[in-house]
């Protein structure tokens, strides 16, 4: 039996990695989870850094969505969607195709390269 | 006369004003899935699915930010809320970003479509099969037996029940001010 899918992340949520490196998307028999949010409190929202288990490594992570109802006018993804990212804030893949909340460019200046590899904003 | 309106079901595309986004104006389209709030605070939830990802923005009807909303198709749809299309085939929920308004005369009656949508495999968020919710736009393909079971959480005595509107505010205060009374001795 499987637990409900988290609506804000915490730890040992599942989430889904977005972007296209290969660590987010070979198949591994256990989904990626969350082990730690970089937060005061334990509840990572958008743009909050989180570190993962995936194939058996840590690495961090930025939120880029989550199903819980955010601020009006912010958009609510159906999936916890995640992008993997190194320990200076440079990410791993080279593109992202699912859509990305302008509410990220706030922290335009850690985040600046995330968003340059992202296609498609909402 | 061109009166604004809109009800859940219908498409809609809107533009706000967003300091973070180049052009400073953001376009979103997705049917309305569900109206809430009373006055200033009345919202919409748009829903669409944009590169196989479901996204929903709650909108406030009446917020600055937004600069326009277009009416793409104005339909209605079997229920008022349409919260199970987060549980229902994406294929229902997929709406072209740059579709064209569909035209319609002003004095046509709002047309009703009546579109049975199926769902994606158990478990869903919420348990539409049960009464409470009442949803007619679902094609329903489970068994017999679980729609049985499911109607046995009806409560069909809820039409009926007229204490529901009768107003005991009156009474309620008598009888406060009596047992106070009583109290105080």
């Amino acid at each position: 039996s499987i637990t409900g899918a988290c609506r804000a992340i915490q730890k040992l949520t599942r989430v889904r990695v977005v972007d296209n490196s290969t660590l987010g998307n070979t198949p591994y028999h256990r989904p990626p989870k969350c082990i730690h949010v970089y937060n005061k409190t334990g509840v990572g929202k958008v743009g909050d850094t989180i570190l993962l288990a995936i194939k058996g490594e840590k690495k961090k992570a930025l939120i880029v969505g989550h199903k819980m109802p955010a601020a009006p006018m912010t958009p609510r993804f159906d999936s916890n969607n995640v992008v993997l990212i190194e320990d200076n804030g440079n990410p791993t893949g080279t593109r992202i195709k699912t859509p990305i909340p302008y509410i990220l460019r706030r922290k335009e200046g850690e985040f600046s390269k995330v968003l340059a590899i992202a296609r498609n904003f909402v | 006369f061109n009166f604004f309106f809109f009800s859940a079901g219908s498409i809609l595309a809107v533009t706000t004003a967003d300091p973070y986004a180049n052009e400073k104006t953001n376009r979103f389209v997705g049917i309305c899935i569900q109206r809430g709030g009373k006055g200033l605070g009345a919202t919409f939830v748009l829903r669409n699915v944009i590169e196989d990802q479901g996204i929903e923005i709650c909108y406030e009807l009446y917020s600055p930010r937004i600069q326009a909303i277009e009416v793409l198709k104005l339909e209605k749809r079997l229920d008022d809320n349409l919260m199970y299309l987060r549980d229902a085939l994406p294929e229902y929920s997929t709406f072209d970003v740059n579709m064209k308004p569909v035209s319609r005369l002003d004095h046509e009656e709002i047309p009703v479509n009546k579109l049975q949508v199926r769902m994606k495999p158990k478990p869903w968020s919420k348990r539409w099969e049960r009464p409470k919710y009442n949803i007619k736009g679902i094609k329903f393909e489970l068994p017999e037996k679980k729609m049985k079971e499911a109607q046995k959480w009806s409560q069909p005595w809820l039409e009926f029940d007229m204490l529901r509107e009768y107003d005991t505010s009156k009474i309620e205060e008598k009888i406060w001010k009596e047992v106070s009374e009583e109290l105080k001795k």
